[in-house]
């Protein structure tokens, strides 16, 4: 759910707009950016914002639509931790404590070794996540008045598809704070909700293996990766992350594949944008 | 240790160092600005990991796995929709391995 930096709103791209709003919503970001960069800390824009009821009710609606590409999502997970053993007390745990959709497909898909690898799992989530770095700095702006208590309850809220959601009501003009916690609460209770769903209809399916449902994590990746695609600039990171992750997972033991090859794409993908 | 607790450690862990991830963004932000490469580098890494996963089962297990992939790429651009794609690709990867 994560989502990502001005970078992959997973689900979002399961929206069906056509002409999606997040390219603007970049641009206003770089802007945003720049204004503080000038000015330092002290933005006109945070002196209006304010934090309602009513901003986060407005939040909630128009992340109605969302939520439930959300679910769809939410169930595959839930279907694919039964798979992973995980019980449905574990499964809710993870999605109603993490809320981070790709870091907790990647989890389940290390879950199987025994014992379990623990800092693997926990190194790797983190690096999944590391994206929500730059979506909590780009909210510095709106919540920089504000008690700092709102922001850090907020920003557990913030996934792909509610920050994607806050920044496009903030650029039509809007000023309240408490949008990004409805809408984030609406994802969440979604994505709990479905996750209870999805972990209980996976109890009837048995023996995965047979019905090429251990496939099934790949294909939740390979269709995620789809809605990442931005182009042409994507083809050396990704090539690169590809050729070490099979060069690595040969070679290496264990799960390392997933971090060397993880961390050789993204580098190179880092160095050949700069230019 | 007890599978059931490390499943509980691994659980807490993640939590711990995701709201970090969310946490920490804003709390950076008042003390410096991210330089543009750390930016584009923070920007590169989920579509990186994700490739990394599935590449040694896509490119080097067998065809059925490769032409799998290669239908839920064709389902996911053109429906736009998670859940369809994987339940095509795992259809895809059973009539495959059959055949």
């Amino acid at each position: 759910m994560e989502h990502i930096g001005a970078n992959i709103p997973e689900k979002m791209r399961f929206q069906r707009w056509k002409s999606s709003p997040l390219a603007t919503i970049k641009g206003i970001i770089a802007v945003q950016r720049a204004d503080l960069s000038e000015s330092g800390n002290t933005n006109t824009t945070s002196e209006r914002a304010t934090f309602t009821l009513s901003g986060a009710l407005l939040g909630a609606r128009r992340a109605i639509p969302l939520a439930l590409s959300v679910s769809a999502v939410g169930f595959a997970f839930g279907v694919l931790a039964h798979q992973a053993k995980l019980d449905v007390v574990d499964a809710v745990l993870m999605s109603g404590l993490v809320f981070a959709g790709a870091s907790q497909f990647v989890a389940l898909s290390l879950w199987g070794a025994m014992p379990l690898p623990v800092a693997t799992i926990i190194l790797t989530t983190f690096i999944v996540n590391l994206r929500h770095l730059l979506m909590g700095a780009s909210l510095r702006p709106w919540f920089s008045r504000l008690p700092p208590w709102k922001a850090y309850i907020s920003v557990f809220f913030m996934v792909d598809e509610s920050w994607a959601l806050t920044m496009g009501e903030f650029a039509a003009g809007g000023r309240d704070a408490a949008f990004l916690l409805g809408s984030g609460m609406i994802l969440f209770i979604a994505w709990v909700s479905s996750t209870v769903i999805g972990q209980t209809i996976g109890a009837f399916i048995n023996n995965p293996a047979q019905w090429g449902l251990d496939f099934a994590f790949t294909a939740v990746f390979t269709a995620l990766l789809v809605g990442m695609w931005k182009g042409k600039s994507n083809i050396l990171p990704w090539a690169v992350a590809a050729v070490v992750a099979v060069a690595a997972a040969h070679w290496l033991p264990g799960k390392w594949y997933i971090i060397l090859g993880g961390a050789a794409g993204s580098l190179v993908g880092a160095l050949s944008d700069a230019k | 240790m007890q599978n059931e607790t490390l499943t509980l450690i691994a659980i807490m862990g993640m939590a711990l160092v995701t709201y970090a991830t969310r946490a920490g963004g804003f709390w950076l932000m008042s003390l410096v600005t991210p330089s543009p490469r750390v930016e584009a580098w923070l920007k590169q890494i989920p579509g990186a990991v994700l490739v990394a996963i599935i590449a040694p089962t896509v490119l080097a297990s067998s065809l059925a796995e490769t032409l799998a992939a290669l239908a839920t790429v064709l389902v996911a651009i053109r429906t736009k929709n998670v859940l369809i794609a994987m339940v095509v690709g795992v259809a895809t990867v059973w009539v495959l391995r059959r055949v």
